[in-house]
Parts: structure tokens; sequence; C-alpha cells
């Protein structure tokens, strides 16, 4: 299998100019992911994880070390010195990332957002109307819950429609950013599923998990953080 | 490859001072960040060498304090007042061959009606405040040639349904108007010829919070439905990070950083912008 993401000696600090500090959140990471593969990274809080997640999809910016992505459109990239045009794309078609926290779009309902995902990768709106149905479905979101704004909702469905988003556009590359944290067993269960249908669709998938042990079997290979570094 | 699409808007080096300027003015234009104007002539740098694309259907936020110089550039490209250097093309005008400082007043106008569309923090810059708002509308379809009542009449109504104006104030004069729905018939009137790029300066300033939702809501309703590209001016960082895809940093008419909206909201780089940050959480 070829390699779809390669990281050579990442190194990422931040700079608190107003609080004089300087705060280093990861050195020297070097890491590839294969084609198909889902790889896990664990690791105590504030070791650097969610770090290494994104200055892969650009919300940080990496200050060292090259972030190699063979990218459908562009060929191999650099992500760390692509153009914020060519992140845009790729964040639009190529590579997708679920966090804790959803984004809340103003005015626009659950299905609406969930739609627009289909929608903005080209399909017509059948198909996105049809896959939306599916997968909030999949997620049993409360069905008075679709046509409303997710302003309101509470964390774990909020959380459940974040990751739907995500997963509906089959990124090439997931990154996934704790996408089980606060969420009861049973609702983790269904993040679980789908993420063993996209394993088997072949969509690659980098995923921090503080209870790895959950996704068993589903990891082909584990990294250990520990204080900025890889340590296995 | 990093070229796989092209700019609508290309802004290049545009510079506008106030004031006629001396010759320690240049060392101040590639200096300091401290001030924007001349200690020695006074003349007032407001915006210095400002470089940027805007790409279609995308917003592009400009962020920065009182006084950085936001408003002079938005007004420098809608030829409210004149750039003193620089140069700026745009993709559906003349396909960016010309660079649109330089044209013809006869030009601008056309630019002006077909090109831009503008809303200001002040509605009165915009508005005809005495007269009803569909005439305002008219008045922007007229000026690009319009003359048949009915379509006018059509499009006015299409335009105010498009910004929620409820149908029964439609003959009213904007001067009988909340602020938010003076607002409102201000974007009306800026789309009213279908222009490619939308320029809105503090569209949002001084409005209550409940209104200001609202419009912002609006904006971005439009720019999903008409996918049209905007230039969104604010002083205030929750504004763009509701609506911007990307977002340049002035400060004292220079840009400072410029960067995808949640990496310049998640890991600033320059200390003003992460003053900016923090005080917004
Ligand atoms: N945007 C930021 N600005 C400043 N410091 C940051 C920022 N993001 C992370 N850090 C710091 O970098 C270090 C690593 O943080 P990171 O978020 O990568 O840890 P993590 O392993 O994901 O932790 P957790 O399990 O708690 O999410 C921490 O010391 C953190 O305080
Ligand atoms: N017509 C003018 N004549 C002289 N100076 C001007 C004029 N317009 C603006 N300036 C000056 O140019 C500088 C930039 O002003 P500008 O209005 O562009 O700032 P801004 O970033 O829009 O600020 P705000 O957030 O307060 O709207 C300021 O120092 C201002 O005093
Ligand atoms: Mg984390
Ligand atoms: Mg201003
Ligand atoms: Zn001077």
């Amino acid at each position: 299998m070829s390699i779809i993401l390669k990281i050579e000696d990442l190194s990422k600090s931040f700079t608190l100019h107003n609080l004089d500090r300087h705060i280093k959140a990861c050195n020297n990471i070097s890491l590839a992911v294969k084609q198909g593969e889902f790889v896990g990274i664990t690791g105590k809080s504030g070791s650097g994880k969610s770090t290494i997640l994104k200055s892969i999809y650009r919300t940080y910016l990496p200050e060292q070390g090259s972030i190699w992505y063979n990218s459908l459109k562009f060929g191999l990239i650099n992500l760390s010195e692509a153009s914020e045009r060519q992140i845009i794309y790729l964040r639009k078609y190529e590579i997708g990332y679920v966090s804790q926290f959803l984004k809340v779009m103003p005015r626009t309902t659950a299905r609406e957002i969930v739609e627009d995902a289909v929608l903005e990768m080209g399909h017509d709106s059948e198909v996105a109307m049809q896959e939306t149905v599916k997968i909030l479905s999949h997620f049993e979101l409360d069905q008075e819950l679709w046509d409303s704004y997710p302003a309101t909702f509470s964390g774990g469905e909020k959380l459940r429609l974040n990751v739907a988003h995500a997963m509906i556009k089959r990124p090439r590359l997931l990154l996934l950013d704790e996408p089980t944290a606060s969420l009861d067993s049973y609702n983790k269960q269904k993040v679980k599923v789908l993420i063993e249908q996209l394993k088997n669709e072949g969509t690659t998938m980098l995923g921090i998990f503080h209870d790895i042990e959950f996704m068993g079997g589903l990891c082909d290979r584990e990294f250990n953080m520990h204080q900025g570094v890889i340590d296995n | 490859m990093t070229h796989f699409e092209e700019p609508i808007l290309k802004v290049r080096e545009l510079s506008k001072k106030f004031g006629d300027g001396c010759d320690s003015c240049n060392s101040l234009i590639e200096g300091s960040l401290d001030r924007n104007y001349c200690p020695v002539c006074g003349t007032i740098h407001a915006c210095q060498k400002i470089s940027f694309d805007l790409y279609r259907g995308e917003i592009l936020g400009i962020v920065g304090e009182s006084g950085s110089g936001k408003s002079t550039l938005v007004r420098c490209l809608y030829f409210d007042q004149e750039a003193t250097a620089g140069n700026a093309y745009i993709k559906d005008y003349s396909d960016g061959q010309e660079n649109i400082f330089s044209v013809t007043s006869q030009k601008k106008r056309y630019i002006r009606d077909h090109i831009f569309g503008m809303v200001y923090q002040n509605p009165y810059l915009s508005l005809k405040m005495r007269f009803t708002s569909l005439s305002n509308v008219a008045e922007k379809l007229i000026a690009a040639g319009n003359r048949n009542v009915g379509k006018m009449l059509d499009r006015g109504h299409q335009l105010f349904d498009h910004v929620n104006l409820e149908g029964f104030r439609r003959k009213d004069a904007p001067a009988t108007f909340s602020g938010g729905m003076q607002q409102r018939v201000q974007i009306a009137k800026a789309l009213s010829n279908n222009p490619p790029i939308l320029l809105l300066d503090e569209v949002t300033t001084g409005l209550d919070l409940s209104v200001q939702a609202n419009v912002l809501d609006l904006i971005k309703e439009l720019q999903r439905e008409l996918e049209i590209s905007m230039i969104v001016v604010s002083h205030d960082l929750s504004v763009i990070r509701m609506l911007a895809d990307r977002t340049i940093v002035m400060l004292n008419g220079k840009v400072i950083e410029h960067g995808l909206t949640d990496q310049i909201l998640e890991d600033p780089q320059h200390p003003y912008t992460q003053q900016l940050v923090h005080s917004l959480l």
C-alpha cells in the first residue's frame, strides 16, 4: 500500500507575546500513514496529540518540518507550505477533521449542515438529501432536531452531528480528535460502527482516543505521545 | 501548482495617504508599526502597500483596530477615495487586464454599478432616506441602464425577499426603519445588479446584538445562495469568526498577518493579533 501521509521532523511551539511565554507542543515528530490505514494516537493530556492533527489540518501553522500528503488534486503536497486556498480545497474535498466542537453555522439547520457538506463536493441535491437522512438516522439524532438550529443542542447531540458532518463527506483522510469524548457508551458504539464502515471503504484515518481499547481491533497501529515526542 | 484557480480580485501594493508626504515619510512606510502618520509633515499613511487576492465565492475578512485603514482600503476599491499608488485587477472586468485605478471615470462608474456592491456602516451614505425602499433599489437599477418599470419592480421585490424585508414596508422610506432594516435595504440595493463582489464595511457595528446576529445570518445565507465573493471589514473579531474563510489583520495601515480564519483565531502569530484574539475569549 502506498503512503498517503508522511510527517517529517515536525515541531511546533507557541510564542505568547503578551504573556512572555514560549510553549513547546511537539518536537521532531516523524510518522507515516499508509492508504487505508487506521492509526491511533494516545498519550496524556498536554502531550501534543491535538497539535499534530491541527498542524496537518493547518489550524496551527507548523513551524518546522514537512507534512507530505498525497493529494488526488495536487499530487504530493507539503501541507505546511500549501497556499491558504489549496488548504481550503483539500478541506472541502479530501481531508476531514472531527473535533469535539461543532462550528455552529448561523441560521443553518442540522439537516442543512450535513446536506451542504455533500453538496459542496458536487453531488446533486437528491443524493445529498438521501445521504443526510441515512446518516442522521444512523446516529439516532432525534427527528425533531433535524430542522432546528444546533446552537441549542446538547453537547452529545452537537458531537453526533459534528461526526456525521465530517464522515458523510467520506474524506480520503480523516483526522479524528477524540470523536467519542463525552459520548455515552451507546453513542460511542455508533461512532465505532461508522469508523469501521469508513475503514472498510478504504478511508485513511488518524485518530486520537483516550480510551483506545474501545476501538479494539480496529486500529492498525498506535503511537504514544509523551511530552511532545513519540515514545514507542 | 500554487495557482490552481484564478482570483476574482487582485490587489497589489495599494497605498493611500492623506497629505502630500515628505522625505521622512518613506522611512515611515518601510519602518515602524507604531503609527500611521508622519511626525514631520503630518501626512496620514492610511494604507501602506496592501496586497491580497480574493477568490470566487469566498468571504475574506479584514480586521483591525480603529484607524488601521480598513475603511480606506475598501473605499479606494469602490473609488470613494482615490488610491495614491498601487494596482487592482478584476477578473470580471476586461478579464483582469486593466488596472482599475487608472481607467477613465466612466469605466469606474461602470465598475461601481456592475462589479462591486457596497454596504456602509452608516446607511445614510448609500440610501436616500426619504425615498421609498423600492425607489432606492430602482436608482441602482437605472444606473445600470434598466428602464422597464415593471421589471425593476419585480427585481426590487425579489431583492427584498432575499433580505427578508416584509412586503408592507417596501414602499416606506428607510428614514422610518430600524437600524437593522436599513442595513437590509442597503444590502438589497448593493445586490441590485448582481455584482460578483460585495464590500461590507462594519455593517453590524452599532446595532443591537440580536439585530447584529440577524444581519450576519443574512450575509452568510446570501453567500451560500448567491456564491458571491465578499470582503467583510470589521474591528470585531467575532464577526470575522462567523463569516470569513480567510482573514487579513491590519495595524496602522499595514497588513501584519493573514491566514485561514480558524488558524488566525487558534494560532495567531503577531503580538497584536494575539491581543485581539485574547480579548475575544
Ligand atoms: N493554540 C494554542 N496556543 C497555545 N498553546 C497551545 C495551543 N494549543 C496547544 N497548546 C499547548 O501545547 C501543548 C500540547 O497541547 P495539545 O492540545 O496538543 O495536547 P493534547 O495531547 O491534545 O492534550 P489533551 O489530551 O488534553 O487534548 C500544551 O502544553 C498546550 O497548552
Ligand atoms: N478623509 C480623510 N482625511 C484625512 N484622514 C483620513 C480620512 N479618512 C481616513 N483618514 C485617516 O486614515 C486612517 C485610517 O482610517 P480608516 O477610516 O480607514 O480606519 P478604519 O480601520 O476603518 O477604522 P474604524 O474601525 O474606526 O472604522 C485614520 O488615521 C484616519 O484618521
Ligand atoms: Mg487534544
Ligand atoms: Mg472604518
Ligand atoms: Zn512626512
